[in-house]
Order: C-alpha cells, then sequence, then structure tokens
C-alpha cells in the first residue's frame, strides 16, 4: 500500500495574485490575468498577451530587502517570495532544524539579465555582476540562500514545461528514500524576450486570450510565475503535530520519444506518465475526481493530451477536467508547481476551476472541459504536465494519506 | 537495497577518451586558458545530415551516450539522466545574437529549439525510443551528480535496471568571452603540466560530455560499484572534513577505509584551498589524485573525474600523470572524489573495486 507525501506549506506569485489566497480569489471569481505585455520592450506587444507580475524587479528587491548590490535576476525573486511563503505556512522556523532540501525547476534561468546586458557586458562593467547570475541553478541558489538552508541538498530541474512538476516528484522520493526529512519544492520562471521570441518562431502564440481545448484555439499565452511546495515526512509530521494541506499520492514520468518539441499525435508519452502515476498511487482511474490539464490552447497540446485521457479512461469516462492556463498563461518551468498549488487549492474548497474562454468544441472528440465553477466533493486531483524533448509527467494529489 | 555497478562508459573530453581501450597512455599538454575536446568522427556515430543541425554538445552527448551504451552491451535503458550546468549555451547565443542584432525579425526557431536545458536528453531517448523517465538537472557543479543521485536512488531500490547518466557542457564563444572579464577564466596561458602552481585567479575553461550506464546487475565486464553521492549547496573549509567523515560514517566506513581520493583541484588560487585541507590534513597519507589539468574546468568536469575513477577501478592502473601525491597502494579499492566550484555546490563520491 502506497502512502502519499504529506504537504504542509505552498506559496505562489503569478499573474492572478501574490500569495495562495490572491491567487484563489481569482480562480473562484473567473479573473484572469492576461494583459498587452508592460515590462519588456518587445516588437511583439501588440501582436501577443502575456501573463504579467505586476511587481517591477525594483519592487521585487524590496519585499526582499535586498541589497543595491545584489545580482539576483527576476526568477530567482519571484522563486524566493513564492518560496518564503510556503515555508511560512509550514510553519518551519529553523529550516536547518532537521534534512531540508530545495529541489527547484526554472527553463529561463537569468536570461532576462543576460538579454538586456549581451553586449553592454562587453562595452562597460556596470552589469557584470549578472554573468553568474546567468546559469539556472544560481537562482535557486538564491532561493536557498533565502531561505537560510545551508550545507544540504539544493538542485535544479530544467526539462522545459514539465520542470516544476519532476521537482515535486523529486522531491517526493527523497522523502520516500529517507534522504531528506522535508523539501521545498517548486519552479520560477520569469518572461523574457528569449522566450517570447523563441515561441514566436514557433507559430504558437496566440494574438488574444488562450482557449485551452477548444476547437479555434490560436495558440498559448505566456506568463511568468514561480510556486512552491513543502513536503515532510511522516515522521516529522507526526512529531510537530502538523496540519497537513494535502498529499502527493502519486507521480509518473514519461518521454514521447516522438519529437524534439512537438508531442505525438495519440498523447503516448502522457498516457504513460498518467498510467505510471496512478500506479504509484496505486488508485483506480475512477477514482481520479478532477484533472488540472496542461492545456496550453496550442493545436498539438490539447489534441494529444485530449487523446490521451481518452485512452486512460475511456472515452466516456473522462473526468472534469480543465485547464488553469487561461488565467495565468504558460508559465513554462513553473506551471506544474503553479497547477499543483491550484489542484490542492481545489481540494481544500471542493471546487473545480473553470476552463475560461472555451466556446466551440474540438472535432477530433467528444471532450468539453468544465467551464462553469463546480463545487463537488473532491478527494483526488490528477495534474499534467508536458513538455519539449518528449518530456510528459503527472502528478496525482489526495486529501487522504 | 541493491548494489550498483557501472556497466559502460563514454567520455569526450581534452584527451582521447573516446577510445574506451585506451586509458591516458598518451595525453596531450594544453597551453592555454580555453581549450576544446578531441572529436571523435561524429559522424560515424550520428547520420551528417543530423550531425550539422547539432551543436556540440548536442553531438557529444549523443555520441558519449551511444559509446557508454555500446560498452555495457545494452540495445537500451530504462531512463536517461543528464546533468548540463550551462544546456546548450551555443544554440541560446545563437538566438539570443540574432534576436538582438536583428531586432527580433527574421528569426528561426532551430536554434531556440536545440537551446532546452534536454535537448541531450530529449535526443537520446528520440534515438533510442526510450519513453521511460527522463530528467535533466541543471545546478553548476552538482548537475552531474544530481543526475547520478537521481539514479542511484531509483536502481538502488529496484525501480529500474539500468539508466543512462550523463554530464555534458559546451564552450560558447560569448560565455568565454564574459567570464575571461570577470577573471573566472584565467588571464594568462597556462601549461597543464604546471596548472597547480599557477598562482593566480580563475580555471581553464573546457567543455566535455561523459556517460555512464548504470545498472544493479553486475556484468562480467563491470567497472566499479558505485555506493553513494552527497551534495551541499554551501560548506565552509572548516565544516568540510566533519562533512567528509560524516558522509564516510553513513556508507559505514572511515578515512582509512579510503586508499584513493580524487581531487578537483583547478589551479584558482582562490579556491584550491578547500581541496589543501583535505590533501594536508585528513587524507595526507592517502594516495591522491587530480584531472582537470587533463579535462579542463567545466560545471559537469565531475563526470570527467567519474570516467577516471572508472577506469582506475577496472584497470587497477594509476596513470602517472594524476598522481598529486608519492603514495601508492597495493591495488585500488575504494575511491573518494571531492569537488567544488568556486566554494560553492561541493559534492562527494564514493566508489568500491567490483
Amino acid at each position: 500500500m502506497n502512502k502519499g507525501i504529506a504537504i504542509t506549506g505552498m506559496g505562489i506569485i503569478s499573474a492572478i495574485g501574490n500569495n495562495v489566497a490572491e491567487n484563489h480569489a481569482s480562480l473562484i471569481n473567473g479573473r484572469k490575468g492576461i494583459s498587452r505585455i508592460s515590462k519588456i520592450d518587445t516588437i511583439h506587444k501588440d501582436a501577443i498577451m502575456v501573463g504579467e507580475i505586476d511587481f517591477t524587479n525594483q519592487e521585487l528587491e524590496g519585499h526582499l530587502g535586498l541589497s543595491p548590490e545584489n545580482n539576483y535576476c527576476r526568477t530567482a525573486m519571484l522563486g524566493a517570495i513564492a518560496a518564503k511563503q510556503a515555508v511560512a505556512e509550514a510553519n518551519i522556523h529553523d529550516i536547518n532544524a532537521h534534512k531540508t532540501g530545495l529541489v527547484s525547476a526554472t527553463s529561463v534561468g537569468g536570461m532576462d539579465m543576460t538579454e538586456k546586458y549581451f553586449y553592454d557586458y562587453i562595452e562597460q562593467d556596470t552589469h557584470r555582476k549578472y554573468i553568474e547570475a546567468h546559469h539556472a541553478g544560481d537562482s535557486t541558489q538564491k532561493i536557498a540562500e533565502q531561505l537560510g538552508i545551508e550545507q544540504s541538498l539544493v538542485t535544479t530541474i530544467s526539462t522545459a514545461c514539465s520542470s516544476a512538476a519532476n521537482s515535486i516528484m523529486l522531491g517526493a522520493r527523497l522523502i520516500k528514500s529517507g534522504k531528506l526529512d522535508r523539501v521545498i519544492v517548486g519552479g520560477a520562471d520569469c518572461l523574457s524576450k528569449f522566450t517570447i521570441n523563441g515561441f514566436k518562431t514557433l507559430m504558437i502564440l496566440s494574438d488574444t486570450y488562450n482557449t485551452p481545448f477548444d476547437e479555434n484555439r490560436k495558440g498559448l499565452n505566456l506568463g511568468e510565475a514561480a510556486a512552491f511546495l513543502v513536503l515532510e515526512s511522516e515522521t516529522l509530521v507526526k512529531a510537530g503535530n502538523k496540519k497537513v494541506l494535502s498529499y502527493l499520492k502519486g507521480y509518473g514520468n514519461a518521454n514521447d520519444a516522438y519529437h524534439q518539441t512537438a508531442s505525438s499525435e495519440n498523447g503516448d508519452g502522457a498516457t504513460l506518465a498518467m498510467e505510471k502515476a496512478l500506479r504509484i498511487a496505486n488508485i483506480n482511474p475512477r477514482e481520479i475526481d478532477y484533472i488540472n490539464a496542461h492545456g496550453t490552447a496550442t493545436a498539438n497540446n490539447d489534441l494529444s493530451e485530449g487523446r490521451a485521457f481518452i485512452r486512460v479512461f475511456g472515452e466516456n469516462n473522462v473526468p472534469d477536467f480543465s485547464s488553469t492556463k487561461a488565467y495565468t498563461g504558460h508559465t513554462l518551468a513553473a506551471a506544474g508547481s503553479i497547477e499543483a498549488v491550484y489542484s490542492i487549492l481545489a481540494l481544500q474548497n471542493n471546487t473545480i476551476y473553470p476552463n475560461l474562454n472555451f466556446k466551440t468544441q474540438m472535432k477530433e472528440f467528444q471532450l468539453r472541459p468544465q467551464t462553469e465553477l463546480k463545487e463537488k466533493e473532491l478527494n483526488t486531483v490528477l495534474s499534467n504536465s508536458l513538455g519539449f524533448g518528449g518530456n510528459c509527467s503527472t502528478l496525482i494529489f489526495s486529501k487522504n494519506a | 537495497m541493491k548494489k550498483v555497478y557501472i556497466n559502460g562508459v563514454g567520455s569526450i573530453s581534452t584527451q582521447r577518451t573516446f577510445d574506451n581501450k585506451a586509458f591516458l597512455e598518451e595525453v596531450i599538454v594544453y597551453e592555454d586558458n580555453v581549450i576544446t575536446v578531441v572529436d571523435p568522427n561524429y559522424k560515424d556515430y550520428i547520420p551528417p545530415a543530423a550531425a550539422r543541425r547539432m551543436a556540440k554538445g548536442i553531438k557529444m552527448g549523443m555520441v558519449a551516450s551511444k559509446i557508454a551504451l555500446a560498452d555495457s552491451g545494452l540495445e537500451n535503458v530504462d531512463a536517461v539522466i543528464t546533468g548540463t550546468g550551462l544546456g546548450c549555451t551555443i544554440d541560446s547565443e545563437k538566438f539570443l545574437g540574432k534576436l538582438i542584432d536583428n531586432k527580433e525579425e527574421y528569426l528561426t526557431p532551430t536554434s531556440f529549439i536545440q537551446s532546452t536545458h534536454n535537448t541531450v536528453a530529449g535526443q537520446i531517448a528520440l534515438g533510442l525510443g526510450c519513453k521511460g523517465y527522463n530528467f535533466t538537472y541543471v545546478h553548476a557543479s552538482i548537475s552531474f551528480e544530481s543526475a547520478l543521485l537521481d539514479a542511484l536512488s531509483q536502481l538502488q531500490n529496484d525501480e529500474e535496471n539500468n539508466i543512462l547518466i550523463g554530464g555534458i557542457d559546451e564552450s560558447g564563444e560569448q560565455t568565454i568571452k564574459i567570464h575571461k572579464l570577470i577573471h573566472h577564466v584565467k588571464k594568462e596561458a597556462v601549461k597543464s603540466t604546471e596548472l597547480l602552481n599557477s598562482g593566480t585567479e580563475g580555471a581553464i575553461f573546457s567543455e566535455g560530455a561523459n556517460f555512464f550506464v548504470l545498472s544493479n546487475k553486475k556484468q562480467q565486464n563491470s567497472y566499479a560499484e558505485i555506493i553513494a553521492t552527497e551534495t551541499f549547496n554551501t560548506l565552509s573549509k572548516e565544516n568540510l572534513p566533519l562533512a567528509i567523515t560524516s558522509f564516510l560514517k553513513e556508507n559505514k566506513m572511515d578515512i582509512a577505509d579510503i586508499d584513493t581520493l580524487i581531487l578537483g583541484n583547478n589551479g584558482d588560487i582562490s579556491y584550491d584551498p578547500y581541496y589543501h585541507i583535505l590533501s594536508e590534513g585528513s587524507f595526507k597519507n592517502t594516495q591522491q589524485l587530480y584531472y582537470k589539468h587533463l579535462c579542463g574546468e567545466f560545471f559537469t568536469a565531475t563526470s570527467f573525474g567519474f570516467w577516471l575513477a572508472s577506469k582506475l577501478l577496472k584497470t587497477q592502473t594509476v596513470p602517472e600523470v594524476v598522481k598529486l601525491n608519492d603514495l601508492n597502494n597495493n591495488g585500488i579499492g575504494t575511491v573518494l572524489l571531492y569537488n567544488q566550484y568556486r566554494g560553492e555546490n561541493h559534492s562527494f563520491t564514493l566508489f568500491q573495486k567490483c
């Protein structure tokens, strides 16, 4: 019998709120965070929409109390804010009192600074402090520093859009194998010209609000966000008589091995990932009450993921599902942890958040996402994250261990 | 818990290590501050049309993984786990350079697609048709050890039987240029035989790809048993000896059980003192080896150290060129690998003869 891993804290900052409560309020009020871009000067500004966080870098530095000499990239600052919230909710005061690790995820890392100062670095020395902040691991080192984690396991995963789901998965395995007593897991990615232009060349950016699982979907909106969870061992939970928000019951990662960027038409990787997660959770597909889909609103993803739902659950038995990307945009490496927070909120509130902007059912199958806020008893929620390189991940959250 | 073995190796480095029959019999001596790998004939492994589209890191990774897999005698693996500190730097620089130069116009997707950190792991899976677990770690100088730790736990717990792991980093022109500006790259050319006496800041920047097949079944041609690995985000010089003894104790060993210590000295006067703490302290009576004068410094350079440990344990020979002190053993039984980069992201890895 598989026991779930206890989740004792969570934190989030996204285009729909600067903490868990604000995110929840936006979710239940159908308030999306998608707008024209304001903080990055790009020639595509009138052709795309994004999920941008209101705070400027200067404001974020203020929140964290960083000295003017700091070399934090935006990813690191967003990550630190979300991770601190998670640790506070878990009521952790002495972070090094037990074997505590950090597993973060990012795809952008310090690219926001690199793209600003690419040639400037050569010409003058004013911004050279950011050279060391470019690589992905640096943002995680900074988050660890902000949390006060020392002499411990701190690492970073980058598997494109499934990254944060994978950091949650690794964290669970580190607790299970006894390597750590508790671990802060999640991901952070800021918006950058690099990713905006990259996705633009792939021609998968929508010029309007993204519409997951809609026949006439035009592509994704990029977003920026960070979210972290605190996972703790059974022993620590018992000893501290801690409040458990929910349990991570199952997880699975598989590779589509089909194409460097596109998902296979039949959703092989997503199917395998969901099946693995169900096996680890040791539950029947019928026990899934709600799916928080990856649902990026690209032609390829939604078709592939929808077909995978049908393969795993049967066409007439697909549980209620929705994609929350219409609220936040696609937050890339952070998406898995953003949606983990939303899955846990769904369980806590027995509420399914609507798939906004949906109008027309896709012609390839009979699947319709949940489009209205729905209250129902939820016990088990499944969340998917699917990415470049064929990387597919599934997490299953449950009220019960 | 199952024991875990190294059953295949594949190394592309600044030495001619892609030939698994050789073991540093011939060594290339460099005199530079940036060095590049000795290329195998990539076309022997990858169709030329595909190879043309790949940046060097992808090619190195693909080929090193193929050499390791062939060496293990397996046709496929259950999972692929890679580590890379900087990811696909060449494609990132290419895409970003064009983006800035052309003011966001006339961009094509190829270099963006290939700039993703998990490109190599994804390409390997694609090539093998491996639909299993596929992870990429990107945490500076412990990127490779994170991949190793992940593989080790899955094999020990018998969740998988054969896992391909690897460390890859490629040199990007702009990356080298800006790291020279902040003196992470040595200002002057240094002869590799004199690396540890340079007396200056910075390291000799380099690149490489080292892959391994790890299995929880011993084979006749197994290289070594891998016991454990542990990483630390921070560690002071004062706490280093205690961290090592605790690590050894967790693995039911003490310092006297280690007959060979492999250190990551890179000739940086500011950070080599970490290694001196061990070489002049608790391990002063232990045979000590080093390797960064052979492979240079890059975030996944320890994967070359891992290759060195594998070869030492299998061949039971110590090439003269890697010796850091004059102590010799009767055979090599237990090897400890220690590394850090610029005082951060420390790792210990423990091997045993099998």
